[in-house]
């Protein structure tokens, strides 16, 4: 599955997220920061997946799956669609 | 530079719940880097706050009501051109514009006012019962739309169509009805307050998209700012938005505006479907209550209108800022019963 991720949207260092497209505007933790930098700098699912195994002591499936709610979220919202 | 003071008369100083444009359309103006303006309020109920905004405000006259038609208007206007030699005149209610269309050639050539308005024929071709027709001849999107002007004609569209709809008044007023008896109910109190027709729309589910826009009447668009409504009150008015980045909200308004001819400023109000289409639920023939957030994002759009009336070179904005808000409030005004009664008992102020 590839993401395409809206390459307006305003994201600061404190997690607040505005979609200029929409006016909507959310707060996000750490790795919601995390996740959404690698999308805006290219970066694929799997190299998140990966990279956040490695450092947060969770086990793969679990990681997968909060990570796909969240893809689906931000696709809800309109920050991202699938490609 | 020194500005060129002119004297600008402007009605819509209802600043309520429901808000008229009057009051934020003078907050641009004031803001004009070329002109210096007078503000002359027109106003036609007592409690208008605009009346008792001294620092927006220099003087407020009552003018007589729209049905009292074109003779009486023009009687009153003339008396306090007299008195105030007038240079712009901004209507700002749907209800007054037809008058002042039809008094626009008079009053620009007889008594030196000048105006910004469409013609009569263009004004009549976006109304809410003509919108249909108006959309498909500028390619527009609208949901289902049927005129009527009897009650018996819901029995026949309740067949045709699911719930909800909307039912609409003539000029002002919406009501989303679930069922038959809520959509007769909702006939005769709009009919009662505004008379016939009464619009039937489909009711669209999405978010509530507005545009901001002006024409200069020879078909340019001279700005337009998209906005997203954040907080609606229970009269569908938005009490907050943002403006967003949306390209296609401004081909689609700038559009109508350039191939129109459209004269003056406009407001387009569309519902964004959940399969991502836009679909223009009305075109309101002057600026929004929401106006002064485009002068604050960049585009004043009154003074733009101001110039062009008074025969200013006007460029056509390009930008204007992304994520600007606006957060409507609330103000008690204190007002001695002596600045009441002076509008009250002599209809000035």
């Amino acid at each position: 599955m590839e993401i395409s991720i809206n390459k307006n949207i305003v994201l600061n260092d404190s997690g607040f997220v505005f979609n200029p497209s929409t006016g909507d505007s959310f707060n996000t933790n750490e790795i919601g920061i995390y996740i959404l930098k690698s999308l805006i700098a290219g970066g694929s699912i799997e190299n998140i997946l990966t990279s956040l195994t490695s450092e947060y002591s969770v086990d793969s499936d679990s990681l997968e799956r909060d990570v796909e709610d969240f893809i689906t979220m931000l696709r809800i919202y309109k920050i991202t669609s699938v490609v | 530079m020194s500005r060129r003071k002119v004297t600008v008369a402007v009605s819509g100083l209802n600043n309520i719940d429901s808000p008229g444009p009057g009051i934020p359309v003078i907050r641009g103006l004031r803001e004009s880097k070329t002109f210096d303006v007078r503000i002359i309020g027109l106003s036609y109920e007592n409690l208008e706050p605009g009346i008792y905004m001294e620092d927006l405000v220099d003087k407020t006259y009552q003018i007589p009501y729209p049905i009292s038609g074109t003779e009486s208007i023009l009687e009153r206007l003339i008396y306090i051109n007299n008195k105030e030699n007038i240079d712009l005149l901004i209507p700002n209610f749907d209800a007054e514009l037809f008058n002042f269309i039809k008094l626009a050639p008079y009053l620009d050539k007889e008594l030196g006012i000048k105006t910004m308005m469409p013609d009569v024929e263009l004004f009549e071709a976006r109304h809410k019962s003509e919108l249909h027709k108006f959309a498909q001849k500028y390619n527009i999107l609208v949901p289902m739309h049927r005129t009527i002007t009897s009650k018996s004609e819901i029995d026949e569209i309740s067949k045709e169509y699911d719930y909800p709809l909307v039912i609409k008044g003539k000029c002002y007023d919406a009501y989303v009805v679930n069922s038959k008896e809520e959509a007769l109910s909702s006939f005769d109190k709009l009919s009662n307050k505004w008379g016939l027709p009464i619009i039937v729309q489909e009711f669209v589910k999405g978010g509530e998209f507005n545009v901001t826009a002006i024409g200069d009447g020879k078909g340019r668009c001279i700005g337009a700012v998209p906005m997203r409504k954040l907080y609606i009150t229970d009269k569908g008015k938005a009490w907050s938005g943002i403006t967003i980045d949306d390209e296609e909200l401004l081909q689609l308004s700038c559009s109508i505006v350039e191939k129109s001819k459209w004269k003056g400023g406009c407001e387009f109000e569309y519902i964004c479907s959940e399969d991502g289409r836009y679909y223009l639920i009305e075109m309101n023939p002057r600026f929004p209550a929401w106006v002064y957030l485009a002068v604050a994002a960049g585009q004043n759009h009154p003074d733009a209108l101001m110039r062009l009336a008074l025969g200013e070179d006007v460029k056509s904005y390009e930008d204007y800022q992304i994520g600007k808000l606006f957060i409507r409030y609330s103000y008690d005004q204190i007002v001695d019963i002596s600045e009441f009664q002076q509008i009250a008992m002599y209809g000035e102020k």
